[in-house]
């Protein structure tokens, strides 16, 4: 794969033509704000966390999506990402009802955890407050809309991991929702092996063990790096993999 | 001219209480109100949510109680599961009960009441308060702040931290206690029963200061309600409800809590966002203010046939000799002296359960799936009985939720000592500050949680207002 060099905060960089610009920062140790993306699964660029300033492009760009190219010149850092990343994250939280003090996911939310790096410390948009319903079917499982930031990590994960695609994108914008199987009660639901996949990887509280009470919730992901390892590289020694 | 007292909608959102004093044609007062204008909702907006989160979320009912809110929607939450609770949870939920009634209690003593008791009903307002009680008595200041934090410290070292601990939950607790947690609860107790006897002895030395007080601050016949242990001992977590009435008769000896309902009723007023609950079988004519009843320390105080400890059963014995024999004490002004009592009996019973051999047991919680659509959670929070009655579906899911809390039930008496407060002391068309304490000290005696939304410490914004007869606003005190 040929190689590029592109231009990051004023200082040269090489990378392989086609990697994300999100892969390349990651590798020079540049941290960007996620929320959609998660390492082992396929982009999506939704969350729009991750956006960058391209030179000759007024448009922000996401890193996830944007691929590396010659020549390119990009910007990571700027008052005017620093303010679009804000108000991204504080759309998201007047978007549902995402009340931290009482969620099962509070201290351990990714959402929560990009808010206060960004320094938000309040909302300036009015709340929507949607009415929106629990869904407790499942035997393990819950689904709590309140707190989903439509990030399509379950999805993904229940499709290109999982191989079950339980999961589905229900309606457009904001009144969105996650759907199992073609819009049943998830405990409902035939495809659904119950692996609690999409639970692990859901970065706020809407998927969550069910009867977790508030802040009781933690997530852990290294099983996608397992799983990817054994299944790309045949590497099933899990200490070795969870340390690479 | 006719005058309609409105409720300004934002103040209602303030946690303000607001008072209005009406006057006959005689120019005597006729009636008095005690108006609560604040509303909340909780009841509606839980509605929808899983049972599992309800003792996070009834907590945030209240920064200075939440561990009530917790303790009742953990047993609620234990119904629904239908599972008896593991013995080391029981405990430990107990000793945090405990820790609460001993925090909550010493701030009322101290912190809200204490300026008044010590620095008088009618002293300069500016100074009225904890900052002038640290300056005249420092070392009454510094006990209460100290044995406030003991009752915090005792909340904190359970359930991880001191204010909404997420810790007890439907099945048990979710964290055990450790073998330096325990440690460091008894090294504080010491210090604490100290405290205590200081106090006792202080509200023993000022009896005979407030001599008129202790008769016009609330003394009238009322029902008495709360929880008692099976033997009929001083409870706080568990047991059965006794109603007693004024003059020392049980009317039920061992009433089951989860049956609330048949002998409680809430009734609602368009003036006030405080419903007004009442004991059912004594409402006649359909007057539900003859079900007035008091929970809280007095009624614990004066149900129980036995405190349970060597000290507060000594105290108990003190207490009982206030009115003749067999009589409850039904002068509110006494609800320091059950406070007091209580914070004994509760150090008491903190020094006792930690001492058990299984308390750093680690088995704390039961698992289980909803096995009753229905659920009652019945505990003692320190300003009286609170209950939790949740209705779930199949997954869960809160259908119906109905809280009753501690406050509410005093809100008859409160009017009713607002009134009585107001006759023996309003005699003119004017009000003067020290009016306004008075009355503030009525309603302060109950310790009612409406302080908490404004932080206040010694000082609720109270609004009282004069009508005469005409319904004319004659004369208007606001804070």
């Amino acid at each position: 794969m040929a190689v590029v060099t592109l231009t990051i905060n004023d200082e040269l960089v090489s990378a392989q033509e086609g990697q994300t610009l999100l892969s390349v920062l990651r590798e020079h140790g540049i941290q960007l704000p996620t929320l959609c993306h998660l390492d082992g699964l396929s982009e999506r660029g939704g969350c729009r966390l991750c956006l960058v300033e391209i030179a000759g492009n007024n448009k922000l760009q996401p890193a996830c999506v944007t691929p590396a190219v010659e020549g390119l010149v990009v910007r990571t850092h700027s008052d005017r990402l620093v303010k679009y990343r804000k108000m991204i994250l504080e759309l998201l939280f007047s978007e549902r009802n995402h009340v931290c003090a009482v969620c099962v996911m509070n201290g351990n939310c990714e959402l929560q955890w990009e808010a206060a790096k960004v320094g938000m410390d309040h909302v300036r948009y009015d709340y929507l407050n949607p009415s929106l319903p629990v869904d407790a079917s499942h035997e393990r499982f819950t689904l709590d809309h309140n707190r989903c930031i439509l990030c399509t990590r379950c999805v993904r994960v229940c499709d290109e991991i999982e191989g079950a695609h339980v999961w589905d994108l229900m309606g457009r914008g904001a009144n969105s929702m996650m759907i199992a199987d073609l819009n049943r009660p998830w405990g409902e639901s035939q495809s659904c092996t119950s692996c609690g996949k999409c639970v692990q990887v859901c970065p706020t509280g809407a998927l969550a063990q069910r009867g977790s009470s508030v802040a009781e919730m933690e997530k852990q992901h290294d099983f996608l790096r397992w799983i990817l390892d054994g299944r790309e590289k045949n590497v099933w020694e899990y200490t070795d993999a969870k340390s690479n | 001219m006719s005058k309609t007292i409105t409720i300004d909608p934002v103040t209602r959102i303030e946690g303000h209480a607001k008072i209005t004093v009406m006057l006959g044609d005689d120019g005597k007062v006729s009636d008095a109100r005690f108006h609560v204008t604040e509303f909340r909702g909780f009841e509606k907006f839980c509605e929808g949510r899983s049972f599992w989160e309800m003792p996070g979320i009834t907590a945030r009912v209240c920064g200075i109680c939440p561990v009530s809110h917790i303790m009742a929607s953990s047993k609620t939450g234990d119904a629904i599961l239908g599972v008896n609770i593991p013995p080391t949870a029981a405990r430990l939920r107990r000793i945090m009960n405990w820790g609460q009634i001993v925090q909550s209690h010493a701030l009322s003593f101290f912190h809200l009441s204490g300026p008044d008791l010590l620095l008088g009903m009618e002293s300069d307002p500016a100074a009225r308060n904890i900052m002038g009680l640290i300056q005249k008595f420092p070392d009454v200041a510094r006990n209460g702040i100290r044995l406030r934090y003991i009752g915090q410290e005792i909340i904190r070292i359970l359930g991880g931290q001191s204010v909404h601990p997420a810790w007890s939950v439907p099945g048990g607790v979710r964290e055990p206690l450790s073998d330096e947690g325990r440690s460091a609860i008894k090294r504080m107790l010491p210090e604490a029963f100290d405290i205590t006897g200081v106090a006792l002895d202080m509200l023993a030395d000022m009896t005979s200061l407030y001599e008129t007080e202790a008769q016009v601050y609330g003394d009238f016949p009322s029902l008495f309600i709360g929880l008692v242990s099976p033997q009929g001992g001083l409870e706080h977590y568990d047991g059965v409800l006794r109603v007693m009435d004024s003059d020392g008769n049980i009317l039920q000896q061992g009433f089951p809590p989860e049956r609330y309902r048949e002998i409680l009723g809430e009734a609602v007023e368009e003036w006030s966002y405080l419903k007004f609950p009442y004991y059912k079988p004594a409402v006649t004519n359909g007057d539900y203010s003859a079900g007035m009843y008091r929970v809280g320390p007095l009624a614990r105080v004066n149900i129980c046939d036995f405190a349970g400890t060597p000290k507060a059963d000594a105290e108990l014995r003190r207490f009982r000799h206030i009115v003749p024999r067999g009589k409850p004490v039904t002068a509110s002004f006494a609800f320091h002296y059950a406070r007091l009592l209580e914070i004994l009996f509760c150090l008491e019973k903190i020094a006792e359960t930690v001492e058990e051999p299984d308390i750093t047991s680690d088995r704390v919680r039961a698992r289980a799936d909803v096995n009753s659509l229905h659920g009652v959670g019945v505990s003692e929070a320190p300003r009286g009985t609170i209950y939790h009655e949740y209705d779930v579906n199949e997954d869960g899911i809160l259908q119906k939720v109905n809280m009753i809390i501690a406050t509410g039930q005093n809100n008859l008496a409160m009017n009713r000592t607002v009134k009585q407060i107001a006759q023996h002391y309003i005699t003119g068309q004017t009000l003067s500050e020290g009016l306004l304490n008075r009355v503030e000290h009525g309603i302060r005696l109950y310790d009612p949680c409406l302080s908490c939304s404004t932080h206040a410490m010694g000082q609720m914004p109270l609004d009282i207002q004069l009508y005469g007869p005409d319904g004319e606003l004659l004369d208007r005190v606001k804070r």
